[in-house]
């Protein structure tokens, strides 16, 4: 590392300042550690600030957390593990009493309790919301817990990448730290963590051109994790969220039709019911249920301008939607110029959620020691082959106060879960019309070549530590020496429009095996085409145009894992569904994908489900609603 | 800095140059979508009609501030002309998204989620604080002249310093504090569940504190955001009694409450529609109530 590269120490560094972050960095901070986060946007931009429908958890009577367990269960079509599933329904009353403790504006009852709504599969009304901002509200209340605790924050920091150790077996290496840009002035740091660094970067929703996403969900911890050398787990579940606005993809939350909003086709008809998709549940049912529903009334040529069905509140009442959606009428008149007290509201499914990611276990650690995920862009896994609506935020904040607690050296005891390849793991394949991986970007490589660094007692000493990091720091500094020097080839817009537009045709809802091949084939161009990409602002202040590059790249591993996933998946089962397959199958598929970078040539391979409760074995039933 | 540069007439830049060049793409591209809707759409003529109505303009025309401290070419402010492809529903900052992507990728501004809540585009368009996600490009008149936030320094085109408002932020305490924390839920009644609820919105995207004209001449004054977050937890009954009265010091100090002068440009430009005046103006009638001193 050059000479005057700052290094900054801490014992607990997290990535990313969103529900999941900021929990983890509460959690770290109170177990005794020093903690920073550093995030590539100030901690009250994160994502998790858009969230509006809720936070399940079993607290009120005629409710318990094996109930919650179940709905979960069965809502992740028999893929979610059990052991992640039962921490989540356990935990999440006690996290969201303590959320409540630390101020959370909840919506109320008259008598003064939390408010709790139905959602979707859900067999009991277990949504506590605040408003239909939830997520908003969420943000701003754990923020406030790190500013009152002095927690350091690095904001405007792009994290680059991690630095990991590069022992053969991604189950030997470990991680030390970070590689960071401070996106001001473009200065280049090592970020040094003793105990260890907590992935909370959120989704990959930018893969997808419409989307309920933020710009900034780039997939950077996914990607970075990755190609570290931690298996990426069940991207191909993707869920596409009913209600989106046709213009924009803002997102209209699901408390719409839990408070009763109805979806009504071209003709006024009340589909979800009346077309057969879910005879009991109707609009609440599960969200790929609702999601395909749409999408089948449209090609059926019962869509509105062939694009998009009405979701329709006007019968809630005017009182009853200022007390509980008043946000749904600000978003609809801003941004599709359509008054919701007066009119339906043209929605259509949009990408919205990944329920795939870092393969971590119940602490949130993956198999590499010291590099933790929690939140969206982690796979625990909870949420399976279909998240619930109300899940992600308790997944957030009780996951992200476990990653913390476990990264600040508290015992949480043997984890159920594994991680990693354990040398008898199933091998799979896909039958890609190109080659997969890495095609051959130029200058400062993550960890996937140069010298092989092996401690001779297997274990990193801190000197180690610090040269890993300093290696680290110096590949990116030459990277960004060769990026910003280099004046003509591409530019990163150019290919992430064509990934976008790709995943959002081939790899959507509903998915074709020639299609996901003809998306793997534009990945493979944009893979391409990356190696020879450019930065055209000349500036080290502010410099959008090179963080954007970085996150480009990430963005195409993630469309890549996603697709491979989805065209090796010979099933139907959650958001996955195949045109060539329309059954789920359990005795062949009752099982997680894992993709392992394999140092640029990914390898698919695939472990069991972990279905053994505490108390009970799930046994995988039919899905309807 | 001031942003209010006299606008020069200055030779093309390169971006007026790849504007032209690629104008033609887009626009045929549009054209053909054009024709193919008309081909199917006889039932549709009307709405047709008026959807070509409103493509008449073919381009928006954006003048954009564009400054650099490290670049020679843009140390020195100025304004760049960005012609961009109209499309129904056009936001602002899907038009400054476009000009980067398609004409000039140093093109500077902070976004993240186009939907209102992350508070990062606040910017000055046309003469006032908006965001530019929130603000349809039909809404305005042209060219739209899209600047950073005024009275704030600027780091690079549209992007400017926060460190000064997220001091003012961080300075009231801005955090649930109760004297007491009961074991299970803490109840809270509906009613004072309202009074808070238009205060917690803020998203704290600094279009108040630019909109200030106290704030512009008095750097310690904290502000509509900070005085607003102050009233969020003070007028919390979760807190207790002991709390608000802390609370009540931290706003009447020397540049708190006082200082407002009730011009309302705050409440005005507030794209979450917080009442942030009335939020001042209580204070300092409860500040009264309690017969404290004050300066």
């Amino acid at each position: 590392m050059s000479t005057n590269t700052t290094m900054y120490e801490h014992d607990v560094l997290v990535v990313g300042a969103g529900g999941a972050g900021l929990r983890a960095a509460v959690a770290a901070h109170e177990a005794g550690a020093d903690v920073a986060m550093v995030t590539k946007l100030h901690p009250v931009r994160s994502h998790t600030g858009a969230a509006e429908g809720g936070i399940n958890a079993a607290l009120r009577e005629g409710d318990s957390w094996d109930l919650h367990a179940y709905d979960t269960m069965k809502g992740s079509d028999y893929l979610g593990d059990a052991a992640a599933i039962e921490t989540l329904a356990k935990d999440a009353p006690d996290e969201v009493i303590q959320i409540e403790h630390w101020g959370m504006p909840f919506s109320r009852e008259d008598d003064g309790r939390v408010s709790q709504r139905p959602f979707g599969g859900l067999s009991f009304p277990r949504t506590t919301y605040a408003g239909a901002e939830t997520g908003h509200h969420l943000l701003h209340t754990l923020y406030e817990q790190v500013v009152k605790r002095g927690i350091t924050v690095y904001d405007e920091w792009y994290v680059m990448n991690v630095a990991v150790t590069d022992e053969q077996d991604p189950r030997d290496r470990s991680c030390h730290g970070v590689v960071a840009y401070d996106v001001q002035t473009g200065e280049i740091a090592g970020f040094k963590a003793s105990g260890g660094v907590i992935l909370a970067t959120g989704g990959p929703g930018q893969a997808f051109d419409h989307t309920t996403n933020a710009v900034s969900c780039t997939g950077d911890g996914q990607a970075m994790a990755y190609r570290a050398g931690v298996p990426m787990e069940d991207m191909e579940f993707v869920q596409f969220h009913p209600t989106t606005l046709p213009s924009t993809g803002v997102l209209i939350s699901e408390g719409v039709r839990g408070e009763g909003g109805i979806l009504y086709n071209k003709d006024g008809e009340r589909f979800m019911f009346e077309h057969g998709y879910a005879n009991n549940d109707g609009e609440l049912a599960s969200r790929d249920v609702v999601a395909r529903a749409e999408l089948t009334e449209v090609n059926e040529g019962r869509g509105i301008e062939d694009e998009y069905v009405h979701l329709d509140m006007r019968h809630l009442g005017e009182e009853r939607i200022l007390d509980r959606l008043e946000n749904i009428l600000h978003l609809a008149r801003d941004f599709e110029g359509v008054n919701g007290l007066e009119e339906p509201m043209p929605v259509k499914p949009g990408q919205h959620y990944e329920m795939g990611g870092i393969e971590t276990d119940e602490h949130g650690e993956t198999c590499i020691s010291g590099l933790y995920a929690a939140g969206e862009c982690a796979c625990v896994s909870v949420h399976g082959s279909n998240r619930l609506g109300g899940n992600a935020l308790p997944e957030l904040i009780v996951f992200g106060k476990r990653a913390g607690l476990h990264a600040a050296g508290q015992d949480l005891g043997e984890p159920t879960l594994t991680t990693g390849r354990t040398g008898d793991e199933e091998i799979g394949e896909v039958d890609s019309p190109v080659t997969l991986g890495e095609a051959g970007i130029t200058a400062g490589p993550a960890t996937d070549g140069g010298e092989r660094d092996r401690a001779a007692d297997g274990g990193a000493t801190l000197a180690d530590a610090d040269a890993i990091i300093s290696r680290a720091v110096d590949r990116e500094v030459e990277r960004v020496e060769y990026l910003m020097n280099k004046d003509t080839g591409v530019q990163h817009a150019e290919i992430r429009a064509k990934v976008q537009k790709a995943m959002t045709r081939w790899v959507n809802v509903f998915r074709e095996e020639e299609g996901l091949k003809k998306a793997l084939e534009v990945i493979r161009e944009a893979r391409e085409e990356y190696a020879d990409v450019y930065v055209a602002d000349p500036s080290k202040t502010f410099n959008t145009d090179l963080q954007m590059t970085y996150e480009t790249r990430n963005v195409i591993d993630v469309a890549e894992a996603i697709t491979v996933g989805a065209l090796a998946r010979e099933e139907f089962r959650g958001a996955h569904w195949r045109k060539e397959h329309q059954e789920r199958k359990d005795d062949e598929w009752l099982k997680h994908t894992l993709l392992d970078w394999n140092e640029g040539s990914p390898q698919l391979y695939y472990k069991p489900v972990d279905l053994q409760g505490e108390e009970k074995e799930y046994e995988p039933k039919e899905r309807s609603y | 800095m001031s942003t209010q540069v006299p606008e020069q007439q200055a030779e093309e830049t390169e971006a007026e140059q790849s504007a032209q060049a690629h104008e033609q793409t887009p626009q045929q591209k549009r054209q053909d979508k054009k024709r193919e809707r008309q081909e199917d759409a006889a039932k549709r003529l009307q709405e047709e009609e008026q959807r070509r109505e409103m493509d008449a303009d073919d381009t928006y025309h954006l003048k954009v501030f564009r400054f650099d401290p490290e670049v020679a070419a843009k140390q020195e402010p100025r304004f760049d002309d960005f012609y961009v492809p109209f499309e129904k529903g056009m936001t602002v900052l899907d038009a400054l998204m476009y000009a980067r992507d398609h004409y000039d990728s140093s093109l500077t501004f902070r976004h993240s989620c186009r939907q209102a809540v992350c508070g990062s585009d606040a910017l000055f368009v046309n003469g006032s604080q908006r965001l530019g996600c929130q603000t349809q490009l039909s809404d305005l008149e042209e060219p739209v002249r899209i600047e950073p936030l005024p009275h704030q320094d600027v780091v690079k085109d549209l992007v400017v310093d926060m460190e000064h408002f997220y001091e003012q932020m961080h300075s009231v305490q801005p955090y649930f504090d109760p004297e007491e924390t009961p074991e299970g839920e803490q109840r809270q009644s509906k009613e004072n569940h309202e009074k808070i609820k238009m205060s917690t919105r803020c998203i704290w995207c600094a279009a108040c504190m630019s909109s200030c004209n106290i704030a512009a001449g008095d750097n310690e004054y904290l502000g509509p955001a900070a005085i607003n977050k102050a009233y969020r937890f003070a007028m919390d009954e979760r807190e207790g009694e002991n709390r608000m009265q802390e609370r009540m010091e931290i706003v009447e100090q020397n540049h708190g409450v006082w200082r407002c002068q009730t011009q309302f440009s705050c409440t005005n430009v507030c794209p979450k529609d917080i009442p942030l005046t009335e939020h001042i103006q209580e204070l300092k009638r409860e500040a009264v109530k309690r017969n404290l001193k004050f300066w």
